[in-house]
């Protein structure tokens, strides 16, 4: 069976780590980083990244625009 | 699979629209100022009618509106914005003029404005974000803070006894002849932002049947305005708001929905 593999890439520099996109993950994907941004922001990163599926709620709650997804069928 | 094979331009599903210009918004983080930005632009890309729509700036926290949306914006004064749009529509019929207004800009200073240009039935679509305070200002009261609410200015919650009933904008004009479409989202979930582009999308859409004023309502949250941190106030949102201010369309195609 044809299963949905995910990658996401995410503008730490644009992030103000809100974390709304930490909450929207049904996978728990993303975590936040302990460094800061030159903004002083603590950012999101995919901790968890093989378990993406590629389903766009981080993306699509994100205020800033900062995620950009791919998505892949893998056999 | 690597994570470095799916990466990869073929792969792409979702990316920022570039009509959301790449300067950072000035927004607090979490604000759905951001949101509502963006899927208005991915609406107006989709529909490809970026060089033939016009948006008006309010005054509020999104008074630098025409910063983040690379189309052709005009910035009204407080309040105004429905009237700055009914004369370029008048000019232009056939521009697409939306006005994108907070609550204290749209319920407050700018009530007889929209309240006249929705009853003209002015051929322009609304989108009005109603997150329950002032923003910009310090988080004080406005018109649209809930009974109980705690802002800056009412610090042990609005009493209706004291400083009167909150006012349901959209319940308003839904009532009024001239609207074809009034609907009432949110952008706290996943979901909800979907739904809410959907809406949206309809907004813009109706402009070309030119019977009547569009109006959308975003029932939005102000993680810094409530001193909450952005999860606690869509939590806060989603408890409080959503049952004071239902979602759901309220007139469709010019005929009004009954509550569920």
């Amino acid at each position: 069976m044809a299963k949905v593999k995910g990658a996401i890439v995410i503008d730490i520099e644009r992030c103000k780590g809100c974390e709304l996109c930490v909450v929207a993950c049904p996978v728990n994907v993303i975590s936040m980083e302990k460094k800061v941004n030159t903004k002083g922001y603590h950012f999101a990163y995919p901790e968890n990244h093989e378990a993406c599926t590629g389903c766009m709620n981080c993306a699509i709650v994100c205020p800033d625009g900062c995620i950009t997804v791919y998505r892949t069928k893998v056999e | 699979m690597d994570i470095n094979e799916i990466i990869r331009e073929a792969n792409l599903v979702y990316k920022k629209t570039s009509l959301l210009t790449e300067k950072p918004l000035s927004y607090c983080p979490g604000c759905g100022h951001g949101v509502v930005h963006r899927i208005i632009m991915e609406v107006i890309e989709e529909l490809d009618i970026a060089t033939e729509t016009i948006g008006i700036a309010p005054v509020g926290c999104s008074v630098l509106a025409y910063e983040f949306m690379d189309i052709d914006m005009q910035q009204a004064s407080h309040g105004r914005a429905p009237a700055t749009a009914t004369g370029i529509k008048r000019c232009w019929p056939d521009k697409y003029v939306f006005t994108y207004q907070g609550d204290g800009d749209l319920a407050a200073i700018g009530t007889s404005e929209t309240i006249h240009a929705c009853n003209r039935g002015e051929n322009i679509t609304i989108i009005f974000i109603n997150n329950g305070i002032y923003g910009m200002t310090g988080g004080q009261m406005a018109p649209t803070t809930i009974p109980g609410m705690v802002s800056s200015t009412t610090p042990y919650g609005r009493d209706v006894q004291l400083m009167g009933n909150p006012i349901k904008m959209t319940d308003i004009v839904a009532r009024l002849p001239g609207t074809l479409f009034v609907s009432r989202q949110s952008v706290h979930t996943a979901v909800n932002v979907r739904k809410a582009k959907k809406a949206i999308k309809t907004a813009f859409e109706n402009q070309k049947l030119k019977r009547g004023l569009s109006f959308v309502e975003i029932v939005s949250n102000c993680p810094s305005g409530w001193r909450m941190t952005p999860i606690q106030a869509n939590k806060w949102l989603e408890e409080n708001m959503i049952p004071f201010y239902p979602l759901g369309d309220l007139k469709v195609d010019g005929n009004l929905v009954s509550p569920k």
